[in-house]
């Protein structure tokens, strides 16, 4: 089956314009009469809900941030009383107090069918036996991907994150055709695969849907070769509704973005203006169909770039380019920009390297210095210091071509970097500024 | 011709002494090291008795292993002895890598280990020039 709603997500661009505007007029309507918050930014900002008459009105409306959600901490952004409101997820608040979102029924229908034409996109049908390794709780990824997996008919495992040794065997016993996790926990699982002398040739393992953290064209082509299986980008942020915003279809050009429910801008993180399509800057999502916690213009943080051009997969949603990078993982040494996923493309181009590192950066005499901790595998390890020293310098030198500025390479023992069965640690910042 | 193991080590505090004891718990006796390291890391080279069990032991531990082909040569324990070797190498055009000494001896004389470019054209040369080194399993057994 090449698609789960053929009607929306091949939807003629004109019709699907029109669907948005409707939305997204009663959207403003809707929160400027129930969330008071939205109505003092908006009588700030000078716009009544009556001045968006075209979808380039948006631009109107002042952005919202994770400050907004925290400002209003647990509840006060929701838009329906807490009667209609059937679920409430929530972030960790690793780095402040945690955000907090909520579903009402029918914004769980539409997640699942999100989520439900995400599975399918990646191939995914009432056959597959979906094993679904994003941790259930107050995460979005578990229960989001368990509902639309129902929702489509599959053999949901619920393993959830963790126990790696477990995961595989029941991979192994239950034959698991899909999997879904960070990137990161995928390549994790290979490792003890490894280690427990299981091939991935022998599961029936054929595709991984793989989110929640960025990930480059090369860990794809790692994770593809290693596991043997497509693995598909998925997107998606607990702010706006969980995983299936966008989802990757066959082509793997691109995530589709659910358009009949989001609509999207990309803008300068800086200046704040909306930038052209194709060029890369800050995604910005509002939601037009939830309702229990309606979001406008919402500050990602993610950094993309948007393409309207016709895919081969017949969907007419409008495709982001892979998430690059988040504004807030970006480091900046010495005025660069410097992004983990950088890093990552240039590791995976050296043969041997694995795609286990850790950018550590420090300030010394007032200069920023950046380490990158790289594991050496038995492919790359030599006898000879003289051999091993060459590595480091080639890594020196393919990383300061690719960031524009020195890193020292540091060669680690295996697996001495940290392995996260969620969201990998990439970057550690000891400066104190 | 004999087996060496090489272990790549983080420069950091107690990483030797955990190789050093997995290799002692498992009834591993070490016959010769050598430590190479820089500032960043260094590589541990020992001789062992068992050598295939130790490798397995230490990549079953976590570390980064490999195995070397390196010679035992004999060389007479008396002043100018490992000259007269090095200098008939040298004339040889074998180029060494590295050499470290070995703990025991063989018939009264002292064995030094090395590791050159060309393994094959060393132990032509050493047999045609009369240099004696030690075979694997005399080696492991010394």
């Amino acid at each position: 089956m090449l698609y789960w709603d053929k009607e929306k997500e091949c939807m003629s661009r004109k019709e699907l314009e029109e669907l948005q505007l409707r939305r997204l007029k009663e959207t403003v309507y809707r929160v400027y009469a129930f969330v008071p918050a939205y109505r003092n930014k908006m009588d700030q900002a000078g716009v009544k809900p009556e001045d968006i008459k075209t979808l380039r009105d948006l631009q109107k409306l002042p952005f919202t941030t994770k400050q907004d959600l925290r400002d209003n901490y647990p509840f006060g952004l929701f838009a329906l009383p807490m009667s209609e409101v059937v679920r409430i997820h929530s972030s960790s608040g690793t780095t402040g107090k945690p955000t907090v979102v909520g579903y009402s029924k029918k914004d769980i229908d539409i997640w699942s069918e999100l989520m439900a034409r995400a599975l399918t996109s990646a191939g995914a049908t009432r056959y597959s036996v979906i094993q679904n390794a994003y941790g259930y709780g107050l995460f979005t990824g578990g229960l989001g991907v368990h509902y639309g997996a129902e929702k489509i008919a599959a053999s949901v495992i619920p393993s959830s994150g963790g126990n790696t040794r477990r995961q595989i065997m029941l991979m192994q016993d239950f034959g698991t055709t899909v999997l879904t996790c960070t990137p990161s926990y995928a390549l994790f699982m290979y490792e003890v695969m490894e280690e427990m002398a299981i091939k991935p040739v022998d599961l029936k393992l054929r595709a991984g849907i793989f989110g929640a953290e960025p990930w480059s064209e090369n860990m794809r082509r790692e994770i593809e070769n290693k596991l043997e299986i497509d693995a598909y980008d998925i997107y998606g942020l607990s702010e706006i509704i969980g995983p299936g915003v966008a989802i990757e279809c066959a082509s793997k050009q691109g995530l589709h973005i659910a358009e009949d429910h989001f609509l999207v801008e990309v803008i300068d993180p800086v200046s704040e203006q909306v930038l052209d399509d194709g060029s890369q800057g800050e995604l910005v999502i509002t939601t037009i169909s939830k309702e229990a916690l309606p979001i406008i213009r919402y500050r990602t943080r993610d950094l993309t770039s948007l393409d309207k051009s016709p895919c081969d997969c017949g969907r007419t949603h409008v495709r982001m380019q892979k998430v690059l990078g988040r504004s807030d993982d970006m480091v900046i040494i010495r005025g660069v920009n410097v992004f983990p996923s950088m890093v990552e493309s240039v590791l995976l181009n050296i043969p041997g390297v694995e795609p286990h590192y850790l950018l550590i950066v420090d300030r010394k005499d007032n200069l920023d210095q950046l380490e990158v901790q790289v594991e050496v595998s038995e492919q790359l390890f030599s006898d000879e210091v003289r051999k091993l020293e060459e590595l480091g310098a080639i890594i020196t030198k393919e990383m300061e071509s690719a960031l524009g500025v020195n890193a020292r390479i540091r060669l680690v023992e295996p697996k001495s970097i940290e392995r996260s069965e969620g969201k990998a640690k990439r970057v550690i910042d000891r400066r104190n500024i | 011709m004999a087996k060496q193991i090489s272990v790549f080590l983080e420069n950091k505090a107690g990483r030797l002494s955990h190789v050093t004891r997995v290799l002692g718990d498992a009834g591993i006796n070490i016959r010769a090291l050598s430590i190479a390291d820089t500032s960043d890391f260094g590589i541990l080279r020992i001789i062992v008795n068992d050598p295939a069990r130790a490798y397995r032991i230490l990549k079953d531990a976590g570390f980064t292993v490999s195995e070397t082909e390196v010679i035992a040569v004999q060389v007479s324990d008396t002043p100018g002895g490992l000259a007269a070797v090095l200098e008939q190498m040298s004339e040889a055009n074998l180029n060494i890598e590295y050499l470290y000494a070995f703990l025991g001896t063989a018939e009264n004389d002292a064995l030094v280990v090395f590791k050159v470019e060309d393994i094959d054209k060393a132990c032509s040369t050493f047999k045609e020039k009369g240099i004696k080194f030690i075979d694997e399993k005399q080696l492991y057994e010394l």
